[in-house]
């Protein structure tokens, strides 16, 4: 039964990106541009789901980004990470300009989030399988704490391949963290090729329901289904929740989506960035 | 050793909520005082050191100060990435308890032996390692890690060992201890860390009833280095032995020769590092007994002086 959920989901069309997606896409496309590479393919897959987490989820304030009270939300997939810079921009945490310094040798914003040199960042990422560990860690503290925030942890498809998570997953259970929260962006394509021929992840949702995690499916790109499911949570009381997101790698580049090749580039042209704003354009 | 460390994480974890305890799968009746002396802040996970030291290091992120405890292989091979980027990246006040470091597990082989556990904790960014020499220095040492920024690695030995530390001599993470001090000038100096400042203490006592004087300088912080305590004693020094239950590759013996170097250009005396060469150990039998094999025990450190003086006499 899970995996004909998955099929119906993979096989959805999504619906069309509104002006809000179209514009933060083209936040991720002036970030490439200012550093002149950047994992495309990766930043664009994830944004509607940080842009649902920021805008209706979490609990922050901008200006005072270590507040207690906030929720913890790690980009464990921190090769994703234009999309949270994009977020905590457009948020305040820093001015939108210094998208512009991507990569650059004096910038805040790396190839992977720094969580000393970022506000908002809760965690320096880029190894991957480490998010998913620190997040225990952190649900448990703020437990032990009497605290009710909770503890986003954002992973890649490929990413999971690490042992590390299912390790985690395994404590998180153990422990009935139900105010942690794991979203998988599933866009079935690792770095390098489909995650079906590297190494096949499915049956994913049985998975992490074996694990002993409440599982949702959405379509990680329809904003309404993505908010219902994370409005709703935990999905079941006294367990940890996994939603995976099903996603399109390089989402909203006709040409760079589900290509392999748009995992990440390290060297962008400026009529490579002129496609991209066109792409987006037609949209 | 071991049962005192043990006993000091729980002692600290009555004077300071901040603490938390976290085993992989270690003996049961830890698991009992657990839940009786630290109920909700001590946790056994299982065998994924991956996961425990980042959750360590999550933990740490909310304000607690974690003691992580396993064998000293698994605590520093397996999750090398997480201490690496979870905790020294962030530089995060957990503790790593690490079993048996050396020879401790000689019976069990080459899997459970760290003998490159200081090297490659020591590489590491913001680490600090320390490995003393015996329970009741483990006292004195433990009491100062509440407030030590950063993470540290704690080598254990084997548990029972002889006591040679003296309180007189005071303890402070960072500080070299002068165990022995040779009178006047042109002195040898023997450096060690661990167990094996008491078999430095006892090649000592064996060299001076030959009239040969050596100072005996336990450096149980091999990170940060005692530089300045080093550099003088060497420089009255004509003969230096380090001595450590490890790979001669990155250890005690590599961080002395480094600062020797560094500030002690074209006059340098005679230096040997006594350790374990570049090999797996290919016996069992008791650490003792590799101890020996490997030139570790007082008499092969007492020989290994009197061949350094020979070597330097004859040139």
């Amino acid at each position: 039964m899970a995996n004909d959920i998955v099929s119906a989901a993979r096989h959805e069309a999504s619906p069309r990106l509104d002006d809000r997606s179209i514009a933060l896409r083209r936040l991720v496309v002036r970030a490439l541009d200012g550093g002149g590479r950047g994992h495309v393919g990766s930043s664009m897959s994830l944004i509607e789901i940080m842009r649902v987490l920021y805008d209706d989820i979490l609990n922050y304030r901008a200006d005072q980004p270590d507040w207690e009270e906030r929720d913890r939300c790690i980009l464990s997939k921190g090769h994703g990470c234009i999309a949270q810079y994009v977020m905590l921009a457009e948020k305040g945490f820093f001015p939108v300009e210094v998208l512009d310094t991507f990569c650059r040798r004096d910038s805040i914003l790396g190839g992977h989030p720094e969580a000393e040199k970022i506000p908002g960042v809760e965690a320096s990422t880029g190894a991957l399988g480490h998010g998913l560990p620190i997040g225990v860690g952190r649900a448990m503290g703020l437990r032990m704490k009497g605290s009710k925030a909770r503890v986003f942890v954002i992973t890649g498809d490929g990413e999971i391949n690490e042992g590390s998570v299912w390790e985690a997953a395994l404590s998180a259970a153990k422990h009935r963290l139900s105010k942690l929260t794991v979203m998988i962006d599933y866009n079935k394509i690792q770095s390098a090729g489909p995650t079906a021929e590297i190494l096949d992840l499915e049956p994913l949702a049985d998975k992490w329901r074996a694990f002993r995690f409440a599982v949702a499916e959405v379509d990680g790109h329809d904003i309404g289904a993505l908010r219902r499911v994370l409005q709703n949570l935990p999905v079941e009381a006294d367990r940890p929740t996994a939603i995976i997101c099903h996603t399109v790698k390089g989402k909203g580049l006709s040409f760079a989506e589900n290509d392999p090749g748009w995992h990440h580039k390290s060297s962008i042209k400026k009529e490579v960035i002129a496609e991209m704003y066109g792409a987006l354009e037609v949209l | 050793m071991r049962p005192t460390c043990v006993d000091k994480v729980f002692e600290l974890a009555a004077r300071d909520p901040r603490v938390a305890y976290i085993g992989s799968d270690l003996d049961p009746p830890l698991v009992k005082r657990m839940k009786q002396e630290m109920p909700g802040r001590a946790f056994m996970e299982g065998v994924s050191e991956q996961h425990v030291v980042g959750m360590s290091a999550g933990l740490a992120m909310e304000g607690f100060i974690p003691y992580v405890h396993t064998i000293a292989t698994f605590i520093t091979r397996r999750c090398y990435e997480q201490v690496a980027v979870d905790l020294c990246l962030h530089n995060l006040p957990v503790r790593l308890i690490g079993n048996g470091g050396g020879l401790v597990y000689a019976p069990l082989g080459p899997t459970h032996l760290a003998i490159e556990d200081i090297a490659i904790m020591r590489a590491l960014p913001n680490m600090t390692v320390v490995a003393v020499c015996d329970a009741d220095e483990m006292k004195r040492f433990m009491d100062q890690t509440l407030d030590w920024p950063g993470p540290i690695y704690i080598r254990l030995a084997k548990g029972f060992d002889p006591i040679v530390s003296r309180p007189e001599l005071g303890f402070a993470i960072g500080k070299a201890i002068v165990m022995r001090e040779a009178a006047g000038r042109d002195r040898v100096l023997l450096v060690s860390t661990g167990v094996a400042t008491t078999r430095a203490l006892d090649a000592a006592t064996t060299l001076a009833a030959e009239g040969i004087e050596c100072t005996v300088m336990h450096m149980h912080t091999i990170k940060p280095l005692d530089t300045e305590a080093l550099l003088y004693h060497a420089a009255s020094a004509r003969l230096i032995v380090t001595i450590e239950e490890h790979t001669v590759v990155g250890g005690l013996g590599s961080a002395v020769v480094d600062t020797l170097i560094e500030h002690l250009p074209g006059a340098l005396p005679s230096i040997k590092r006594l350790g374990i060469p570049d090999v797996f150990a290919h016996k069992y039998g008791s650490q003792d007994q590799l101890m020996e094999l490997y030139g570790l025990q007082p008499p092969e450190i007492a020989q290994t002086v009197r061949d350094g003086l020979q070597r330097r006499r004859a040139a």
